[in-house]
């Protein structure tokens, strides 16, 4: 093993929860850095290379053209495990989940690219310039029809929803807000995209029409003006109710799971210090995410937060496929990916409704933990594909076979520090003693491992694998 | 609440048809001139309608719910829809699924009536989902719904092909996934659900092998989904609910081509279903819903429609009593509802209809509200 000046259960931890998650030789090769260091690293993207989307496009074709929601899901989560750049893209996944937008009503799949890549772009910014690119998003447009909000015809969608799910949340303001934000948006709409087929791929712009938008007074949030879109964004951004639930959101998905959120007009949080302090970065920075998220990630209470939270489905799957080392290249499987999430309930660029998903423990049912361990299980096995996604003769996959490697290498054969050592190379995780308990007593069942001949490494790798799919079928398994 | 006097076993499956179905092209008001005129390309000609009277017909896609239908053991409930229709497919599906126009809700109308149904969750199966995905319908808080992608491969550690192995590594499960007092509400969650997974999986494994029939139902998903439904009614496992999918109704585009091979798909694997309940004489406690979120579009494209409103539904079985339900709407432009059928009757008081005739359930909460409801059942 490299020594390393930091401690790998913690590192292990930040890249779970500011990433996809992380191997051993990943985090050795860090070599010196400090653990602050590493969050001022995922804090800066701009400073990684660029994600190398042209490769994924010259492989899937499809992927060019119009109408291929699994490959542009399959591409958002192959995007993930990939990346140079793992907190822009967890911010993207972050904001995806507060604005959720589903491709299935405009069916125009160059839109949906287009906001996600917004995400990526603003993901670290100011809240104001969030939700003002937020505002004038085309697919954003379309989907909470502000394209049907006009001058003495409002539609309100966009402006409750953008008070009620994307901001202030629930209590903080009132009926008359929400029709007078949504007068403010009169006028902002998009422009008629090319159609899709047969190879459009063009995404559509933002059009403000003046002559659609109510010039008139209104009074929003006890401030009267001739407000138009821009002017309430500016002032929703400044309310101490959005300070607190973004907080709260932010909590929610990098620190520890909280009740879902048409809850949290009533139920407090849980860590209402922590909340307290993220509330005051923000009206201090103005609402700055990045500080927001520099403070977390350096906090008490985000350190011990390990294991706090029920894993997403995306979460589960980039982080089994960060460390079986599959789908490094984008092979005849990469369409696999959606499904993949699919079947757990999260189905990316398709959440149920605009409230997006529930978190937590609502991510379990008989059914999707039932495809939870069984994708886990079938991840450390044997495959007929090869861990570039070609079809071949059945072997474990590369990551796998690096563990197996290690282990032997270290010679880490006593039952103890074996199970130890499978625990630390699945991501440090951490297990009861009842747990432990029973995997300790199947290991001593099956007895000791050798690897002198070629028939016992090839048993000894077996019964490696074994070990490895009994971790990751555990409760503990599903919180990270 | 369960309804005295009723102790009936009765089974409910749904067959959702997402995307929308073309309702006007499945049971056709081939003798209104207007259909015609608002269907140039995508309508039904003369010679492909199975006369039901003077002014309806069915597409003779549909020709076996048609016999059905000819044994009295169709209901055709027309114009089904509720006030201001969503034109968009999740949001209507979602009021569909949890009977609230108004409100984004999580809990779906079979979740709370399987609640009511195994309140103490006694049996994984009392519902079950086949395809990818819960749909909403199924989901409340504390209900256990199992959801099968393939039956045959159902469970856990399927892929662990060394049986020996996979048998240890559930053995394994079993332990690990044991509720502990003082664990963790989470936790303990995640081990009950762990368990319930276990129990429907080892219950639903008798299924395919206690199987037999001489009926060969299609290749194609819902065919294998009705039939999965038959092996598990089958096996008598107390399944009270039933709920698969059909997808690609979404015919914008191309529906001459493409509409009648989901009909014809679906009302063959609709009737291979029947006959095989009714061979093995398990056909009588069994009624089966057809339902989409919404119709389409009165006037065609020139390729397909896009989404309307109003549309129809299906409830089929033995003890159905079969006919024609509410009222066609009408296809009069005065009439419409910006540009689509209005509803004529609404979608919460079939659901009442079924809860309360077929399940023995009081439906007030369940649908949120008492609404009419139709003579469905003999």
């Amino acid at each position: 093993m490299v020594v390393t000046r930091i401690d790998k259960k913690i590192v292990s931890h930040l890249y779970r929860r500011a990433g996809f998650g992380i191997t051993e030789d990943e985090i050795d090769d860090f070599k010196d850095k400090s653990y602050e260091d590493l969050v001022e690293d995922l804090l800066s993207p701009e400073k990684q290379p660029e994600f190398a989307e042209d490769i994924p496009r010259r492989y899937h074709l499809e992927l060019n053209f119009s109408d291929t929601h699994a490959g542009l899901q399959s591409y958002w989560i192959y995007r993930m495990i990939n990346t140079t750049r793992p907190l822009e893209e967890k911010m993207a996944l972050f904001w995806h989940h507060i604005f959720a937008t589903s491709i299935g009503k405009s069916e125009h799949t160059p839109s949906a690219v287009f906001q996600i890549n917004t995400f990526r772009s603003n993901g670290l910014s100011k809240m104001r310039d969030i939700l003002l690119d937020l505002a004038k998003d085309p697919a954003m447009l379309f989907w909470l029809d502000n394209s049907e909000n006009h001058k003495g015809e409002p539609n309100e969608n966009w402006g409750r929803e953008l008070l009620e799910l994307f901001s202030m949340g629930v209590g903080n303001y009132t009926e008359n807000d929400i029709k007078e934000a949504s007068r403010a948006f009169t006028g902002w709409t998009f422009v008629q995209p090319l159609p899709l087929d047969p190879y459009a791929r063009y995404d559509s712009e933002f059009l403000y029409v003046d002559d659609d938008h109510d010039p008139g007074e209104k009074t929003f949030l006890g401030q009267t003006g001739k407000w138009n879109g821009q002017d309430i964004i500016e002032i929703v951004a400044r309310q101490p109710a959005t300070a607190k639930f973004i907080s709260r959101h932010l909590y929610n998905f990098f620190v520890a799971d909280e009740p879902q959120v048409p809850a949290w007009d009533i139920v407090p949080p849980n860590n209402p210090e922590a909340i307290r302090k993220m509330v005051k970065i923000y009206m201090d920075t103005d609402g700055n995410i990045k500080e927001i998220l520099r403070f977390i990630f350096n906090s008490d209470f985000f350190k011990k937060s390990k294991f706090k939270k029920i894993k997403s489905p995306v979460e589960l799957v980039t982080g089994i496929i960060k460390i079986n080392g599959t789908h490094r290249f984008p092979g005849p499987d990469f369409n696999t990916l959606s499904t993949i999430v699919a079947n757990m309930g999260q189905a990316v660029l398709t959440p149920p409704t605009v409230e997006g998903w529930h978190t937590g423990k609502e991510w379990i049912d008989a059914g999707t933990l039932n495809e939870r361990v069984n994708f886990a299980v079938d991840s450390f096995g044997e495959k007929e594909i090869s861990s570039m996604g070609f079809e071949g003769p059945a072997s474990i996959p590369d990551g796998v076979k690096i563990i197996v490697q290690k282990i032997r290498d270290e010679n880490k054969l006593d039952p103890e520090d074996l199970l130890d050592r499978c625990l630390e190379l699945l991501g440090y995780i951490e297990i009861t003693d009842e747990t432990r308990k029973e995997l300790i007593s199947d290991i001593n069942r099956d007895g000791p491992l050798y690897f002198s001949t070629d028939l016992d490494s090839r048993s000894s790798k077996d019964r490696i694998v074994k070990i490895l799919q009994a971790i990751v079928s555990t409760i503990e398994f599903q919180f990270g | 609440m369960i309804l005295k006097n009723s102790s009936n076993q009765n089974t409910l499956v749904v067959v959702q048809l997402t995307g929308g179905n073309d309702f006007m092209n499945t049971v056709v008001p081939y003798a209104d001139g207007l259909y015609k005129d608002f269907r140039p390309v995508v309508g039904i000609p003369n010679e492909r309608i199975l006369p039901i009277d003077d002014y309806l017909g069915f597409n003779s896609d549909v020709r076996p719910i048609k016999d059905l239908y000819d044994l009295g053991q169709a209901a055709i409930i027309q114009g089904v829809g509720y006030p201001n229709s969503s034109r968009s497919h999740f949001r209507s599906m979602d009021i569909w699924h949890t009977c609230e126009p108004d409100i984004v809700a999580t809990e779906g109308w079979l979740g709370k009536t399987v609640r009511i149904l195994d309140p103490s969750t006694d049996n994984p199966l009392t519902a079950i989902s086949f395809g990818r995905g819960l749909p909403r319908a199924l989901s409340a808080q504390e209900v256990m719904v199992t959801s099968v992608g393939d039956l045959d491969t159902y469970g856990l550690m399927s892929g662990i092909e060394a049986k020996e192995q996979r048998i240890q590594a559930l053995d394994l499960f079993k332990r690990i996934y044991t509720p502990a007092l003082g664990s963790g509400m989470v936790q303990d969650y995640l081990a009950r659900t762990g368990v319930d997974v276990i129990r429907g999986a080892e219950l639903l494994k008798k299924a395919p092998q206690m199987y037999k029939s001489t009926v060969e139902y299609g290749d194609n998903s819902i065919a294998s989904s009705l039939r999965d439904v038959a092996r598990v009614h089958l096996a008598g496992l107390g399944t009270r609910i039933f709920y698969t999918q059909h997808g690609g109704y979404d015919t914008h585009a191309n529906e001459v081509p493409t509409h009648p091979k989901l009909l014809t798909d679906l009302s063959t694997a609709i009737g291979d279903f029947f006959q095989d309940l009714n061979d093995h004489n398990a056909d009588q406690n069994v009624a089966l819903l057809v339902f989409t979120e919404f119709g389409r579009r009165v006037k065609d494209n020139n390729s397909g429609t896009d989404h309307g409103a109003g549309g129809g539904a299906f409830v089929i079985g033995p003890r159905v009593n079969g006919g024609l339900f509410a009222e066609y709407p009408s296809l009069d432009p005065s009439e419409h509802d910006n540009g689509d059928l209005k509803h004529t009757y609404d979608f919460r008081g079939l659901y009442s209809t079924l809860l309360e005739r077929w399940m023995g359930i009081d439906p007030t909460e369940i649908v949120g509200g008492t609404y009419e409801q139709l003579e469905l059942f003999k």
